[in-house]
């Protein structure tokens, strides 16, 4: 007797894939037991930190262990590198850095770069990110009308986003230094030259425009997939209706987008107070201290000064986080509010 | 079968010695290079190499800030350091480096010829140490194009000329020629110095402290801050970047946009190489000032480490290139003013037919004789770069306007006094 049965598609389709669930099962019963003894002992509530377990291990090892080691640092002083060698000084490198006679005013600090430092930080945050979602929006909103070429245009916006930070500045650097193209540009129609790293509002217009130019690929995307995602038939009742397109925009595309937008200020947002490699390469933090960020004194404070300060480095990025963090909580509350992520 | 257990042993015991002949040590040496002087180490350390079939060296050659400043003293600190490394921050390093004394077979060689710089090396309190040689005696002073005076009409300033002789001289030519840059300085506390000097400064007090701003240093400042402001030197170098960033105007200089150049005797042989003959780069004598005509003494050394696990191997390494025969070759091959005080006696002969070269290392070493005492004293002195540092930064943020001369000045001080408490806590 042949099992006529085995010759259909449906059939061997079946076996297959029961051939290919054996590895699957084999793994499953191998777990099996290990996840029944932690049941047993830890009862069916707690599985769900059973499983959450081996991230949370990742999690411990490469970011509550490195901060809790920070933290210890930023409670010592002097040159030596292993934390068993350094003095314990408490909380002298905060009181450092916290040392100003008058809070509204720079000059007064004693470490008068940590908080010219984070003052540029807020600048270039402010400028960059509130830009950065207006061009996204207005790129995404152009992208996703039914234009020609329109895959060749949103490679090309997306195209930045491929390459290396450092390529990125020292792509622009070459453009805008004194016998640069854009200052060979000026001067051949009849321009004076513009030194543009030197004058410190030129140098911060430069890294915001720049590191607009690098990353708007990345969020236009995202607000792409937020247009693609709202229905159409709204659209249309709205088309019916004669409402008017702007009207539309307000009060259709920009509401459903929320959601998308909150993505994208979070990541910005985070991203914009942690710029570091772009602008190092492209202004080297300058003129004087114009666009030297608040990561960039850590790093120099910590490793590229020819004299070393861990400390007191550890104690700013200790600041920094703290600052981090609080954005954070800021944005999940109105989020959670405005029932967005 | 006693045959057999023979020629089994006998085996064996050939098969132990032949692995022992064979077995080698390998060293690695941090390297980093201004012109060719690392192609010069490798190849004559492919000789030692040949005629050492034992040691093996492996030279890891890294750039000088990500490698030499910010890489190297983190891989010190850390235990992981190699066996050799060339450096720049002489004293501020000493702590890490190996005292090679026990194991030269000649202590004394090194004592004449490197005398004077061993204790640039050296640990605060240590007066025996010997842990390295100079790879290069580096002086600061100034380059000028001299095609460009001779174009603009304008002649040298002579013996004797003050800095202002000087910038005015380059003002001169470069509105005659509407050169970009009349003049130019490394970003660099160490190249401000020498001219610091022979404005006054005097940079320690009676007892050898710190002690940075005085009428001399502040005459310094004061030029330096208004040669930005009315275009005599350009705001690209020590105004456009943050820090304590070194900045160099070489590339500038190599296409004849700038008249005046301050910067050392180190360029002269990637000047050798990108401006060879194509205008006249003419080293001249350091300016004057009430204090002298000075500039900074300096330089790179070539350190073994004290990590290494093979002291024994990584001196006769040393011992090998600073012999006089290699260094004699590596200097005149490289260009670089010899740190080797019999070489510098019988001379090196220089491996150049080009006279600008010739007459750049001449000028410079003819020029180390009129450098001030101060000069030497804040080289040796072993947190000198707690105070290049404070004053590179404090100054450009006073040039871009961000504060007073008066308020950096008083940063410059601030700043010393913590790092200094910092690192020696």
């Amino acid at each position: 007797m042949v099992d006529q049965t085995l010759d259909t598609p449906a059939t061997l389709k079946s076996r297959a894939a029961e051939w290919a669930a054996l590895p699957v099962r084999g793994v499953m019963r191998l777990l099996d037991w290990p996840m029944r003894l932690a049941q047993r002992i830890v009862g069916l509530g707690g599985m769900p930190y059973v499983f959450l377990l081996p991230n949370l291990i990742f999690f411990g090892t490469f970011v509550i262990t490195p901060l809790i080691i920070n933290f210890a640092f930023s409670l010592t002083g002097g040159p030596e590198l292993f934390i068993e060698d350094r003095p314990f000084v408490g909380g002298e490198q905060y009181g450092f850095l916290f040392d100003c006679e008058n809070a509204l005013n720079v000059s007064t600090c004693r470490e008068d770069r940590f908080w010219r430092g984070i003052y540029n930080t807020g600048t270039f945050v402010f400028f960059q990110v509130s830009l950065m979602i207006l061009f996204s929006l207005i790129t995404a909103l152009v992208l996703n009308m039914k234009i020609r070429a329109r895959g060749f245009f949103r490679s090309v916006f997306f195209f930045p986003v491929l390459l290396s930070p450092v390529v990125v500045a020292l792509i622009w650097k070459w453009i805008l230094l004194r016998d640069g193209l854009l200052n060979a540009f000026l001067t051949s129609i009849g321009l004076e030259k513009i030194l543009f790293f030197v004058d410190p509002t030129w140098a911060m217009f430069w890294a915001v425009f720049v590191s607009i130019w690098a990353h708007m690929g990345f969020y236009t995307l995202i607000i792409l997939a937020g247009l693609q995602a709202i229905p159409q038939d709204l659209y249309e009742a709205a088309q019916m209706d004669g409402t008017p397109r702007m009207r539309v925009f307000w009060r259709i595309t920009l509401p459903l987008l929320w959601p998308n937008l909150l993505v994208v200020l979070v990541l910005s947002l985070i991203k914009g107070v942690q710029t570091f490699d772009e602008v190092y390469v492209l202004t080297g933090g300058g003129p004087g201290t114009a666009t030297q960020f608040i990561v960039q004194y850590i790093y120099n404070t910590g490793f590229s000064n020819q004299v070393q300060n861990f400390g007191l480095a550890a104690a700013a990025s200790m600041v920094l986080g703290t600052v981090l963090l609080v954005l954070t909580v800021i944005q999940l509350v109105v989020a959670r509010r405005k029932g967005g992520i | 079968m006693k045959l057999f257990g023979k020629v089994a042993v006998s085996a064996l015991a050939l098969g132990l010695v032949a692995g022992t002949a064979s077995a080698q040590t390998t060293l690695r040496m941090t390297w980093y290079s201004d012109g060719n002087e690392g192609e010069v180490l490798r190849d004559l350390l492919d000789r030692f190499e040949e005629a050492n079939p034992d040691i093996d060296v492996i030279v890891d050659n890294v750039a000088y800030q990500a490698g030499i400043i910010e890489g190297l003293p983190v891989q010190l600190a850390a235990g992981e350091g190699p066996d050799m490394a060339r450096v720049t921050d002489l004293g501020g390093l000493a702590q890490y480096y190996l005292d090679m004394t026990p194991y030269l077979q000649d202590p004394i060689y090194w004592e004449d010829n490197f005398g004077p710089f061993l204790p640039w090396l050296r640990a605060p309190g240590d007066e025996l140490a010997i842990n390295g040689f100079m790879t290069q005696l580096s002086v600061t002073g100034p380059f000028v194009n001299k095609t460009l005076f001779e174009q603009a009409g304008v002649d040298l300033p002579g013996e004797g000329a003050t800095w202002d002789d000087w910038a005015a001289a380059a003002n001169e030519v470069a509105s005659a020629l509407e050169v970009p840059i009349p003049l130019a300085m490394d970003r660099s506390g160490h190249r401000f110095s020498g001219p610091a000097i022979s404005m006054g400064a005097q940079y320690f007090d009676a007892d050898g402290n710190p002690a940075v701003i005085d009428d001399g240093f502040r005459a310094m400042a004061e030029r330096i801050v208004q040669w930005h402001q009315d275009g005599t030197m350009p705001l690209e170098l020590w105004g456009s970047v943050s820090g304590s960033t070194y900045v160099g105007a070489n590339e500038d200089f190599a296409n004849a946009q700038v008249v005046m150049y301050m910067t050392g005797s180190w360029q002269i042989s990637q000047f050798s190489d990108t401006i060879g003959d194509a205008f006249d780069w003419w080293a001249v004598p350091n300016p004057c000032g009430p204090g002298g005509c000075t500039g900074m003494p300096g330089g790179a050394a070539l350190v073994a480490l004290a990590d290494t696990e093979h002291p024994e191997e990584v001196t006769r390494v040393m011992e090998y290139l600073a012999s006089e025969e290699v260094l004699a070759e590596f200097y005149g091959r490289t260009l670089f003013v010899p740190g080797h005080l019999g070489l510098s006696r019988t001379g090196v002969e220089f491996d150049t037919d080009n006279p600008l070269a010739q007459h750049a290392l001449e000028t410079f070493s003819i020029g180390v004789a009129t450098f001030s005492p101060v000069s030497f004293q804040l080289q040796g002195y072993p947190f000198n770069r707690v105070m290049f540092n404070a004053i590179i930064s404090r100054l450009g943020q006073a040039i871009v306007g961000e504060m007073s001369l008066d308020e950096a000045y008083q940063r410059i001080e601030q700043d010393i006094e913590q790092q200094i408490a910092e690192r020696t806590r």
